[in-house]
């Protein structure tokens, strides 16, 4: 340095420890490191996106999406997801506000928009496969199946998780642990409707137009 | 061709039957007799002893990270046996099979054992070893007391080791991939490969790769969040600057790689085709993947060990570490780097000249980083007073191998080089020469330097002196042939050579693993001996080497809490700024510290994980259905544990405290 410490400065230079210390209460990272394993899933999602981008077109003589795809479906679809995300924000309001029940009622409306979703996308797989359509036709569909697949079965999980944590909250209320997992799985909600979006998108509605 | 003829599956045991069993191979037989004799013996002598308990208590549940980085570095040691087996026993075949002579190994078995010792020393040694240095001595460095989170800790290693368990049964249950270590398909694809051996591996690596992923956020998170009040990030340790950028990578490539296998495994299980040579499929595409994993998997190893040496160097020179801040900016290029020569591993596959220069000239580029950390180090010996103990004298080792490693890699990076090159033993003499120049080289530097603070006594000088000359000289002794055979134009994996005049070169690549063998033994040696004289190369003072981070300001063994009080950091070596500065250990004041309470909930995931894989792997679908339900449930089991933390009482801080000054004083006295 090249001025002149003052004594309290010097005194601090010469602190090697905190001699006063409160505990550390774990969970402080939670947040951050659930963020990371999100940006990680985030990256298998960019495996599938890249698949469906190189082999989407290889339809091996088989349906292609203007065959198969119908977008009012896919439009109630995205809606329901949509509004779950929304629901999810109107829980996270209230548990800030620590309104236990109105956040379960949150809780349970987001879940059963959660479901709504998977169970249209089932009945669109369902038809699919119905026609012939299935994940051994082609490549286009396997590369399909899969990344919807994918992000389906994260909803899935998504809803288990929800239950579990509606089991907690009301054992327990909106304590530090259940007010932080209720963070967590804001953040994972809100993430598959992003990448929902993309699948929206990249999938389905520029496949309309290839 | 191959008929796909449905078999009929037994519903309790899959496809498993005895046939599955190789009893027609007496190598396997032989080591199946060995491996059980040891496994009793061991159990035998863990109950007569009365163990169980004291494991289970103290190691099995643990959540100590220092424990866990123990038990990764046995697990690590464990599997380089296995893998040296198989190392030695193709040295052996291809000194064998010339003319008429066809070795002692069959097809069949020759390429399970390439791929095994592929699979093993990548995801079953480097790693554990390298998630091990880095899981005991991160949270030292930085002044914390355990990881971000700690049960999450205990998971990943007991993952780890269920995805190892899983290779070592393929040796005796059914057979283990014969695809070579990345199973390309559509070699990998149901239809070349219709047996369990490719399962094995899938699943084996996606069991692991959880554990992997998990601790890579872990200590992301305990190197972000966790760092003691002073430490900025540009005074963080060199060793805990490369593990942030390698868990940087781990998180931003593992993912990739659970990506790959499970489209890989869909192809196999449902008929999907992603990779398959009709309907659409790609099997480029799956190279491509594979190694957007791969390339920064590289990295990932190595530079954790470029810590070591930075470490190590600045240690044993008595000098602050030359170039600091450049050292940290060319880990976070390389880094940055490793994403984007995936490529090159490739350059056969035909993407024209445009994009094999672009991935040729960023390979190339990565060398300038490299070098410069090469001369960091140099000029941190220039003018040193250097003390050649072992770990030091691994870092010269490292330094003369590994920049010849470099070089045949730049080679290599040039893509109508490469055309001449791909797939032959250069290539396999290259990336020994890196991976066991800089990584293990890098490994045994850390051991040797660590290991007083882990167990609290040195390691023995001479074994560990005949151990370095013995590897070091059997290094060079084992592949520089293979650099001259590659040249020659001699390629990878093959069992049988019809030219004789090429015996002799693997006759002396023989001879080199006959070397390290030695080395290795000798490794183990060293262990005992050091046991042994335990007494005699006690470390009293926690700071054996005069050393300049946190780690050396506590105890050896540290205490379970690490640090009665948390330090405050002014200096980027932050313990060399205490000692110069005059730091008084604090000898009262203390109280008492909460910490992560231990919980066998890892465990339990780990065993119904290995039951699933295992399940999964030979069609046992009521086993695969309930194990799966086992994690999930017993997954939502254990979020329903809210106690997870508990107070170390002020009398176990006390006694540990009191103990530790008894130990410098007698020291001075």
């Amino acid at each position: 340095m090249g001025h002149a410490l003052t004594t309290e400065q010097a005194a601090a230079r010469t602190l090697f420890y905190q001699a006063d210390e409160h505990d550390h209460e774990a969970g402080g990272s939670t947040l951050l490191g659930f963020w990371i394993y999100l940006m990680s899933d985030c990256l298998v999602f960019a495996v599938l996106f890249a698949t469906y981008g190189v082999v989407g077109g290889n339809y091996a003589a088989g349906p292609g999406p203007k065959d198969l795809f119908d977008l009012s479906l896919v439009a109630l679809n995205t809606t329901m997801l949509l509004l779950s995300s929304m629901t999810y924000g109107f829980a996270m309001l209230s548990s800030y506000r620590n309104k236990v029940a109105a956040t379960q009622a949150w809780l349970v409306v987001t879940g059963l928009f959660g479901a709504a979703f998977l169970a249209i996308e089932l009945y669109e797989f369902a038809h699919m496969i119905h026609e012939g359509a299935t994940p051994q036709r082609s490549a286009f569909l396997s590369a399909f199946f899969t990344l919807v697949g994918t992000h389906g079965l994260h909803v899935t999980f998504g809803i288990v998780w929800l239950i579990t944590l509606l089991v907690q909250i009301g054992k327990h209320g909106l304590n530090r642990a259940n007010a932080r997992r209720l963070a967590c799985l804001s953040l994972f909600w809100h993430f598959l409707d992003v990448i929902w979006i993309g699948v929206f998108t990249f999938v389905y509605l520029m496949g309309m137009l290839r | 061709m191959m008929q796909a003829e449905a078999p009929v599956l037994d519903p309790i045991f899959g496809r498993l039957s005895l046939a599955a069993l190789p009893l027609h191979e007496p190598i396997l037989v032989a080591t199946f007799v060995a491996v059980a004799i040891g496994g009793i013996a061991l159990l035998a002598g863990v109950t007569r002893y009365q163990l169980w308990g004291y494991l289970w208590r103290e190691w099995i549940t643990t959540i100590d990270h220092k424990r866990i980085g123990i038990m990764y570095m046995i697990l690590g040691i464990i599997m380089l046996l296995r893998g040296f087996a198989d190392a030695v026993m193709m040295r052996l075949q291809q000194m064998m099979a010339f003319g008429g002579s066809e070795g002692y190994l069959n097809a069949h078995h020759y390429d399970q054992i390439f791929t095994a010792h592929g699979v093993i020393m990548i995801f079953f040694v480097a790693m554990p070893l390298v998630t091990g240095l880095m899981n005991y001595i991160v949270p030292l460095q930085i002044g914390a007391r355990d990881v971000a989170f700690p049960f999450l800790n205990n998971f990943s290693f007991w993952m780890t080791t269920a995805g190892a368990i899983l290779v070592m049964f393929s040796l005796f249950v059914g057979e283990f991939a014969r695809t070579g270590w990345l199973a390309y398909p559509p070699l990998s694809g149901i239809q070349y490969s219709p047996d369990v051996g490719v399962d094995y591996y899938i699943w084996a690596l996606q069991i692991a790769g959880v554990g992997t992923l998990l601790s890579g956020v872990n200590l992301l998170a305990t190197i972000i969040k966790m760092r003691a009040p002073g430490m900025t990030l540009m005074k963080m340790p060199v060793f805990t600057w490369t593990s942030l950028c390698t868990n940087v990578l781990i998180v931003a490539a593992f993912p990739v790689l659970t990506a790959v296998l499970v489209l890989l495994s869909l192809d196999r299980y449902v008929g999907t085709n992603f990779f398959t040579n009709d309907f659409g499929g790609n099997p480029m595409m799956y190279v491509n993947l594979i190694w957007i994993w791969g390339h920064p998997e590289v990295y990932i190893l190595i530079l954790p060990l470029f810590g070591v040496y930075s470490e190590v160097t600045s240690t044993f020179c008595g000098k602050k570490l030359f170039g600091y801040s450049s050292m940290v900016y060319a880990t976070v290029v390389i880094t940055i780097l490793s994403y984007i020569v995936w490529l090159h591993h490739f350059f056969t596959m035909g993407s024209g000249a445009s994009v094999n220069s672009f991935f040729g000239i960023t390979t190339m580029i990565i060398s300038i980083p490299t070098g410069a950390k090469i001369f960091n180090w140099l000029f941190t010996m220039y003018r040193g007073r250097i003390r050649f103990e072992l770990p030091m004298m691994w870092t010269v080792a490292f330094m003369l191998t590994f920049v010849i490693g470099g070089m045949t890699g730049v080679l290599l990076a040039v893509p109508p080089a490469d055309f001449v090159l791909h797939n032959s033993l250069f290539l396999i003499a290259h990336f020994h020469n890196v991976i066991i120049g800089g990584v293990l080289f890098g490994l045994f530097a850390g051991i040797n330097y660590w290991f007083p603070k882990a167990f609290g006594f040195k390691l023995d000088k001479f074994w560990g002196t005949v151990s370095f000359w013995f590897w070091v000289i059997g290094f060079w002794v084992a592949f520089t042939p293979l650099y001259v055979l590659g040249l020659m134009g001699v390629t990878r994996r093959l069992r049988y050579f019809e030219d004789p005049s090429l015996q002799i070169w693997f006759q002396i690549a023989a001879v080199g693993a006959g070397l390290i063998a030695i080395g290795i033994g000798a490794m183990l040696v060293q262990f005992y001996v050091s046991f042994r004289k335990r007494k005699e190369l006690l470390d009293t003072t926690g700071d054996p080497w005069d050393g300049r981070t946190l780690e050396w300001s506590t105890s050896s063994p540290p205490p379970a809490y690490n640090f009665a009080f948390t330090p405050i950091i002014h200096d980027g070596d932050a313990w060399w700024d205490m000692k110069q500065r005059g730091y008084q250990r604090p000898l009262g004041g203390f109280r008492a510290i909460l910490m992560p309470a231990n919980t066998g909930a890892g465990f339990v995931l780990a065993v119904l994980s290995t039951a699933f894989g295992f399940a999964m792997v030979w069609y046992m679908w009521w086993l695969a259905i309930a194990s799966f339900i086992g994690i999930v449930g017993f997954t939502i089991y254990h979020t329903f544990n809210y106690k997870r933390e508990f107070h170390l009482p002020l009398e176990y801080v006390v006694r540990a405290e009191e103990e530790r000054t008894r130990m410098l004083a007698t020291v001075r006295s």
